[in-house]
């Protein structure tokens, strides 16, 4: 009894190890879904394209509304590029912040109507009002694809020397404009 | 003879579209090996919409416009890399369903390979570990005693 000593030679220490795993794992989730829960979802793609040029584009405008988009109207100023479609329901609820924007000349705002029937967007934008200084249509994803875009709506800002500063997947929210967007439109123009 | 036409029509259509992709005629190149190759690269171009998808299968619209790009860029002339690389110049590595090994992917790369050594050293101890009987470290008293309260028990079960 007094010399009782533990039989298994294997050493005590790999016991631990299935425990430090799913400790990991679990740590691991936790962490993913607390991204996930605050916004920084992984399935977002980041662009790659951020501080770099605007791509090349040379959009044709929409029908009596001249003139289009291209490259070197994005490197006058601060100014966002937002697109959108009047297919995509999300546009939709981000708009009438667009529209206080622009009333308010807080900053240029660009569209590109991407994939979208030209009269579609016409009529669209005489519904619900039209926020942009410049609008290029991209029938083709030409620009989209060029922008590394996902979906719609996905907004630029583009800094003054037409380099992409940041790019905002999904509604732009109050939120979002308030916290994120207007501070860098702001620094930007500093 | 109508029942069997049309059950023919159904399998038919079921090899068919085990087959299918989304590429549509329309889209196809003219020149075969031109449009194998655009094949070989879409499979390996993530949709980006539906992500879990090449865009040699997805029927979203963007897919439709990246097989388009892809064929644009091989009448230019680039080659299969020139192709990828563009796409990845725009998507980051993301829209590449074979992921590159880079200092990032190592771990995807190599860990089920590192998880694999550590399963069999610990399976291996497991297999070599000696029995309680080889382990014994009993003095000959002990043994004894133990030999005797082993006989005590089996003697009163038998009661």
């Amino acid at each position: 009894m007094n010399n009782a000593q533990p039989t298994r030679t294997g050493g005590r220490w790999t016991a631990i190890i299935p425990i430090v795993v799913v400790a990991l794992l679990v740590g691991a989730f936790a962490k993913r879904l607390i991204d996930v829960e605050s916004g920084q979802d992984p399935a977002l793609v980041q662009s790659v394209l951020l501080n770099t040029p605007v791509p090349d584009i040379d959009l044709p405008p929409l029908p009596d509304r001249e003139p289009g988009l291209k490259t070197p109207d994005l490197k006058k100023e601060v100014s966002l590029v937002n697109v959108w479609g009047s297919w995509c329901i999300a546009c939709l609820s981000e708009h009438p912040l667009l529209m206080d924007l622009a009333e308010q000349k807080q900053v240029p705002i660009h569209g590109i109507a991407w994939r979208d029937d030209p009269s579609a967007s016409v009529r669209w934008l005489a519904r619900n009002g039209d926020p942009y200084d410049l609008i290029g249509q991209d029938p083709v994803s030409e620009a989209a694809i060029a922008f590394g875009v996902t979906g719609a709506p996905e907004t630029f800002v583009i800094d003054g020397d037409g380099i992409i500063r940041y790019k905002h997947i999904g509604p732009i929210t109050p939120d979002v404009w308030a916290n994120t967007i207007a501070p860098m439109v702001e620094q930007l123009r500093q | 003879m109508k029942i069997l036409g049309l059950a023919t029509c159904i399998l038919a259509g079921s090899v068919f579209a085990l087959v299918a992709y989304a590429v549509e005629p329309d889209e196809m190149l003219d020149d075969p090996a031109l449009e194998e190759r655009a094949r070989v690269i879409s499979q390996d171009l993530r949709c980006v919409v539906c992500q879990n998808e090449t865009i040699d299968e997805s029927n979203a619209t963007l897919a439709q416009d990246m097989r388009r790009l892809v064929r644009q860029r091989i009448l230019a002339g680039d080659s299969n890399e020139d192709v990828l690389a563009y796409m990845v110049d725009r998507y980051g590595d993301f829209v590449l369903l074979r992921p590159r090994v880079t200092s990032q992917t190592l771990l995807l790369w190599f860990g089920p390979f590192i998880l694999l050594v550590f399963g069999v050293i610990i399976a291996a101890r497991y297999i070599k570990r000696p029995t309680a009987a080889e382990t014994s470290n009993l003095s000959p008293e002990e043994m004894a005693e133990v030999e005797a309260l082993i006989q005590k028990t089996e003697g009163a079960d038998q009661k």
